[in-house]
């Protein structure tokens, strides 16, 4: 009975608890991109790069406070400057909308032309980030590190594998929750939501009936830029923030949204986890884990590994392929690719 | 003076005309049907009426007023409402969102309205949580014309209102542009079943190429040999 305890002490700790922090990131992600994708009508590749940016004037906020002294005690001082992470990469997408993608949607140029254009200005902004904050790790985490720490919990349950959770794990998956939940609350309940649903159902009837569609494109925009902001600062939280990284991101951000079913919120934020459990369970080395659940003489002597972290984005790109074969549509019913 | 009127209207998509001095007209509480031959223009002198093409020569007026400048959306907030032939509901809503959107200019209560369009169309009571792409064609088009009764339209503009549903399901939309006629709207139709639509029009547009061909109330048309001969088949 301990062992299997152990056993599963010990997965909650490698696989579970990361793979709901990561997946959290990756739904986050990945709601933006499916909105974008739903009312704009294009994958927006400059998605993970739009993270960066949002994140870096969270980074630079954070030191800013740090500096005067300001902080939230035990809480990390970046969810102080989240707001304002949120409005100067609102002020920075609406920008490159009004600069680039506006011209494109008055000569309604076709969604390849859009993908394309994105790249630019994914492009663009992944040069304006390393230019301000460059390209190294970055860390500006602080406050508590620990909700449970390891010692902690092997004392209180007396087993010998412990289970730690981060302070950072714990809030990704708080806020990505609450986040959820109030996309969600404004799409179905609110007038503006309403019709941003409408707009991305029949764009000719909600002009018909007099939706404002560069109200909504607005309102998109700002709302891809919050879970843009969020997600990344997140992300940063957990691990730490590097300008390459997050244009990496979009890999297993588009993976997750296409998995989902592109233009379906709900399948972005399903598509999220089952993107990060995978590639979690399958570059998670079981050595141990079968060394407790496995009779004794039978442990395995090799890592028992499927695939090396290295290969981590290998599994985003298998699932794409997967699902892009059998399943285009994505597992809830989204627009297809 | 009619109260809608389509005067002397040229023009097409791109370079081309389509439409040759084309004049359509509506008065309050009537019902106007167009009709004629595929490719007659029926659909596009309609769209030239909501400003959904562009005409180079002639007007259109509503209730006196010069509306020829004005943008679809500006013509709805002039009293007047469109429902296209196709694509015309959200799919992926339901029908009483459906609704709420076709109020999205109202800033007033719209629950009266929207109690009269139930009561126009009971079954959209029934379904009105149902996403309306799951209701059948009828009940979608009656999705689509409580959508656009929803602005309080003085002007109802339908095109092939009944394309693609069964005869039962027909004779139904018909009846029910009658009730919605009576309640002293204007109704502009395009049809393909001429001999049904003329027998509620009064007033009836024989088009053909572009121009008007025969103009008179329903009746006339119907009793005409020549428009029997030619349209009505016999």
């Amino acid at each position: 009975m301990e062992s299997w305890l152990n056993a599963f002490a010990l997965l909650s700790n490698f696989v579970i608890v990361p793979a709901l922090a990561y997946g959290s990131q990756l739904a986050l992600g990945a709601l933006g991109v499916s909105l974008v994708f739903g009312i704009l009508r294009f994958s927006n590749f400059a998605h993970g790069d739009t993270m960066a940016f949002g994140t870096m004037v969270v980074i630079l906020f954070t030191w800013w406070f740090q500096s005067m002294g300001i902080s939230l005690g035990p809480l990390p001082t970046a969810l102080l400057a989240l707001p304002f992470g949120i409005f100067f990469c609102a002020l920075f997408v609406l920008a490159s909308d009004r600069l680039v993608y506006r011209f494109y949607r008055k000569k309604r140029a076709d969604p390849v032309i859009f993908l394309i254009a994105s790249v630019g200005i994914m492009f663009v902004t992944n040069g304006i980030v390393r230019f301000i904050i460059g390209p190294d790790d970055q860390n500006f985490a602080d406050g508590e590190r620990f909700i449970i720490r390891a010692r902690d919990f092997k004392e209180m349950t007396g087993l010998a594998e412990g289970v730690s959770i981060k302070l950072s794990q714990g809030i990704t998956f708080f806020t990505m929750i609450v986040v959820v939940a109030a996309v969600f609350w404004f799409l179905n309940r609110t007038r503006s939501g309403k019709s941003m649903r409408a707009y991305s159902d029949n764009e000719d009837l909600a002009l018909l009936s007099g939706i404002n569609p560069d109200r909504v494109v607005a309102i998109t925009w700002i709302i891809a830029a919050a879970l843009a902001t969020i997600a990344g600062t997140l992300y940063g939280l957990d691990k730490s923030f590097k300008p390459f990284t997050y244009f990496q991101l979009l890999l297993p951000i588009f993976a997750a949204a296409i998995v989902g079913g592109l233009g379906n919120p709900l399948g972005a934020i399903a598509g999220g986890f089952v993107i990060a459990f995978s590639e979690i369970t399958i570059t998670y080395a079981y050595k141990r884990f079968a060394g407790y659940l496995l009779p004794e003489g039978m442990q395995p002597d090799g890592l028992v590994q499927l695939l090396s972290t290295d290969y981590k984005f290998a599994v985003s790109f298998i699932i794409l392929l997967l699902v892009l074969l059998v399943r285009p549509h994505g597992i809830f019913k989204g627009t297809g690719v | 003076m009619s109260y809608l009127i389509g005067e002397a209207m040229t023009g097409g998509y791109g370079g081309v005309d389509i439409l040759h001095e084309c004049t359509i007209a509506v008065d309050k509480g009537e019902i106007a049907v167009i009709v004629g031959p595929n490719g007659a223009g029926k659909s596009t002198a309609m769209k030239a009426v909501f400003g959904m093409l562009d005409i180079h020569t002639g007007n259109i007026l509503l209730d006196g007023e010069d509306i020829t400048a004005l943008t679809p959306q500006a013509r709805v907030a002039k009293g007047m409402a469109f429902v296209p032939q196709t694509n015309n509901i959200f799919p992926s809503m339901s029908v009483e969102q459906n609704l709420e959107m076709g109020a999205f200019l109202r800033t007033d209560d719209i629950n009266t309205t929207m109690e009269e369009v139930y009561q126009l169309f009971p079954i959209l009571r029934e379904k009105r949580n149902q996403n309306a792409g799951e209701l059948s064609g009828g009940q979608r088009q009656q999705v689509a014309v409580g959508r656009a009764l929803m602005t309080q339209p003085k002007v109802l503009m339908l095109d092939e209102p009944t394309a693609g549903v069964s005869p039962i399901v027909m004779d139904e939309l018909f009846d029910l542009i009658i009730d919605i006629a009576r309640t002293g709207l204007s109704i502009l139709m395009v049809e393909q079943n001429a001999r049904q639509a003329l027998n509620i029009a009064d007033k009836g547009y024989v088009l053909v190429q572009g121009r008007n061909r025969f103009t008179d109330t329903g009746q006339a048309l119907m009793n005409d040999p020549e428009v029997r001969r030619s349209f009505l088949g016999g």
